[in-house]
């Protein structure tokens, strides 16, 4: 059976029941979404009472199909105001799928200041005091192995780090990978929903569950099967993404002159090899010991874009070591060790918190004279801090939004307060538009549109000019909102986007597991739908579309080397939610 | 005239990643692959001083040109 949990941590309260009619057919962030916005009141405070924290693993979670293992978390954003759904790799959504559980909701607030720990498995739903040893500043690498220990290898484990504890508005939720490393529903400040809620940890143990039901199991097969293959027979997801990582991206922005550095002044560096894909696959391998060039972030993963990361002797620094990372702290913040990069992003995965919020919030300090420009050792300072926190840590942990503020910034690149990540929309015109108008705030995963832009995937758009970027902007956003909701992995896009059977092979076998006939129209209209209800719960708490911009600077401040600067105008910009 | 040609990731392998080159005036950028005898169909993504370009696109004297495989990432 279907079930739908809710925790209620203000009376201790747990009640299972069936997936409410209206959410049945739903998965991942169209379930999230469409939760957050019947329930949630849109002008509560993100961490008080009202707010409610709910996962829910993909349409197609918990089958045979590859890449399939993506959780979505959604609530109001402690960061944005807005509504949010995160997405994220680990072990949860495979595990929730497998038990049958469509949907789990933290919501309440206790009246004590005790954190306490859900855990999730055959029997039901119990909440337990969390240990003393897992508080209090515990890095979430060895909370994991306590975890471990006291519940089994096994389970799967969502984490408030110590930045979730202390509710820091960049606290994102960890989630422990299939050895026991480090996955992040990264972006928005969910973690501190979570610590809110007085909530350190969720355990899910699926030991017992049986298979997920397919209705048409052989039909589901032949899709996998066409699937896989379109997935590994395209380039960048079957063999690109797996040498290279997401790394990969720092020499082309670079070379395309969007790689935003020095506090976006400037869209172009001369170290990029530092800490490109390039150098990231040959340090990798030169290193050996733990090191590994591919690895997948959840079961069944097989474009395998992540990676470990060693140090000089071999030992394992980080994994999941993304583009996104690398650009704000190296090109952004120019740092420029490729080491010193992983240590603060191992850091950041320790204590908690999103790594682009915080690398584009140490840029922001860097230019505010909080931080001295390219100080590493600084910044893994800083970060290691946010444990306790000392003030300054605090205001780090705070975002990009407080740190310019408090700076007395106008070069300030938010939109919605959260951080514009790693693709300068000056030069990369078909990304800021989806930075703009998102209703998640500035978010690259929302609607990819390097991909036509820069990469030449799915479409080949000049990023420089605004021709037909609106269009595209909009179709990519609608995509994505339906991909999110079946428990893939966006880049799963690669493979599908220029191979008509692929992406039907991704419907059938949707259709097969659910026994129904959804068309790529319905499709379409299901992301549509999930974008309308995000945007309708925005508007509600108080946004407009005058927040639907990029920072002003953009519009004055040309950036080299095309000495260009952001000229959409507003009602442009608005063209792109005309559906 | 010369160029500056870049290649990356996997295009590495058959030169330094970053070097001069002679070539005839007006020489397009598939003249340039064939002379550095690189797999022309693993070249996905071609800029020329930072803004995307063709295989038939002419190069003047002091061009940057950059070649990549196909790869992605976000």
């Amino acid at each position: 059976m279907e079930q739908f949990i809710r925790v209620d941590m203000t009376t201790q309260q747990v009640t299972s029941g069936p997936l409410p009619e209206k959410y049945v057919g739903l998965g991942g962030r169209a379930l999230t979404s469409n939760f957050v916005n019947d329930e949630v009141k849109p002008t509560c405070h993100a961490l008080g009472k009202n707010n409610k924290l709910i996962f829910a693993p993909g349409l197609l979670s918990g089958t045979s199909a590859p890449n399939s293992g993506r959780l979505s978390v959604g609530a109001k954003s402690p960061l944005t105001g807005t509504i949010k759904e995160c997405n994220t790799g680990g072990l949860f959504s495979q595990k929730m799928a497998k038990m049958g559980i469509k949907a789990f909701v933290v919501e309440g607030k206790p009246a004590d200041d005790k954190f306490y720990i859900i855990k999730i498995d055959m029997n039901g739903v119990s909440i337990e005091e969390a240990p003393e040893s897992i508080l209090g500043g515990c890095g979430n690498y060895e909370a994991i192995q306590i975890l471990n220990e006291k519940y089994g290898a096994k389970v799967g484990i969502a984490l408030a780090g110590p930045a979730g504890e202390h509710r820091l508005p960049s606290a994102n939720i960890s989630f422990k990978d299939p050895e026991s490393n480090i996955r992040s529903a990264g972006r928005g400040g969910l973690g501190a929903v979570m610590g809110s809620k007085n909530v350190k940890a969720i355990i899910i143990d699926d030991a017992g569950a049986k298979p997920v039901p397919v209705a048409d199991p052989e039909k589901f097969r032949a899709a996998a099967k066409i699937f896989a293959k379109a997935l590994l027979d395209h380039p960048v997801a079957g063999q690109g993404l797996a040498a290279y990582g997401t790394d990969v991206l720092v020499n082309i922005l670079n070379e395309a002159g969007g790689l935003p550095a020095h506090n976006f002044t400037a869209g172009r560096i001369d170290y990029n090899d530092n800490f490109s894909g390039e150098t990231m696959n040959a340090l990798i391998t030169e290193r050996g010991g733990d090191g590994k060039v591919s690895h997948g972030c959840h079961p069944g993963c097989i474009i395998r874009c992540s990676q470990w990361y060693p140090d000089k002797k071999g030992k394992y620094i980080t994994s999941g070591f993304e583009y996104e990372t690398v650009w704000g702290l190296g090109a952004d913040a120019g740092i420029k060790d490729f080491d010193a990069i992983a240590y603060i992003d191992r850091a950041m995965d320790d204590v908690g918190v999103d790594s682009i919020e915080i690398a584009v919030a140490v840029a922001t300090a860097m230019e505010g004279g909080l931080i001295p420009w390219g100080d590493g050792e600084a910044v893994l300072q800083i970060v290691k801090d946010m444990a306790k926190p000392t003030p300054l840590a605090r205001i780090i942990a705070g975002g990009c939004a407080i740190v310019g503020k408090l700076c007395g910034l106008y070069r300030v690149p938010v939109v919605k307060d959260q951080a514009i990540p790693a693709y300068d929309p000056r030069a990369v015109k078909g990304i800021g538009l989806t930075y703009a108008t998102t209703p998640m705030g500035a978010d690259h995963t929302a609607g990819y549109c390097i991909s036509g832009n820069i990469l030449k995937v799915g479409a080949d758009i000049d990023p420089l000019k605004k021709d037909g970027q609106i269009e595209y902007a909009r179709a990519m956003q609608i995509g994505t909102a339906a991909v999110d909701s079946t428990g893939m992995c966006l880049f799963v896009y690669f493979g599908i986007a220029d191979n008509p059977g692929g992406y039907q092979a991704l419907i059938d076998m949707i259709n097969a597991q659910y026994g129904i006939n959804l068309t790529a129209a319905d499709v379409d209209k299901l992301g549509e739908s999930v974008l309308k209800v995000e945007r309708d719960f925005n508007k509600r708490a108080g946004f407009t579309n005058a927040h639907d911009r990029l920072p002003e600077f953009m519009e004055y401040e040309p950036i080299e080397p095309h000495n260009v600067v952001w000229d959409f105008t507003p009602e442009e910009i608005d063209e792109v939610y005309n559906f | 005239m010369t160029i500056t040609v870049k290649l990356f990731a996997t295009l590495r392998a058959y030169h330094d990643k970053i070097f001069e080159l002679a070539m005839p005036e007006a020489s397009t950028v598939e003249a340039v692959v064939t002379h550095l005898e690189l797999p022309a169909n693993d070249i996905a993504i071609i800029m020329i001083n930072g803004r995307g370009a063709k295989m038939d696109a002419k190069l003047e004297e002091g061009d940057v040109l950059a070649l990549f495989p196909p790869v992605g990432g976000g």
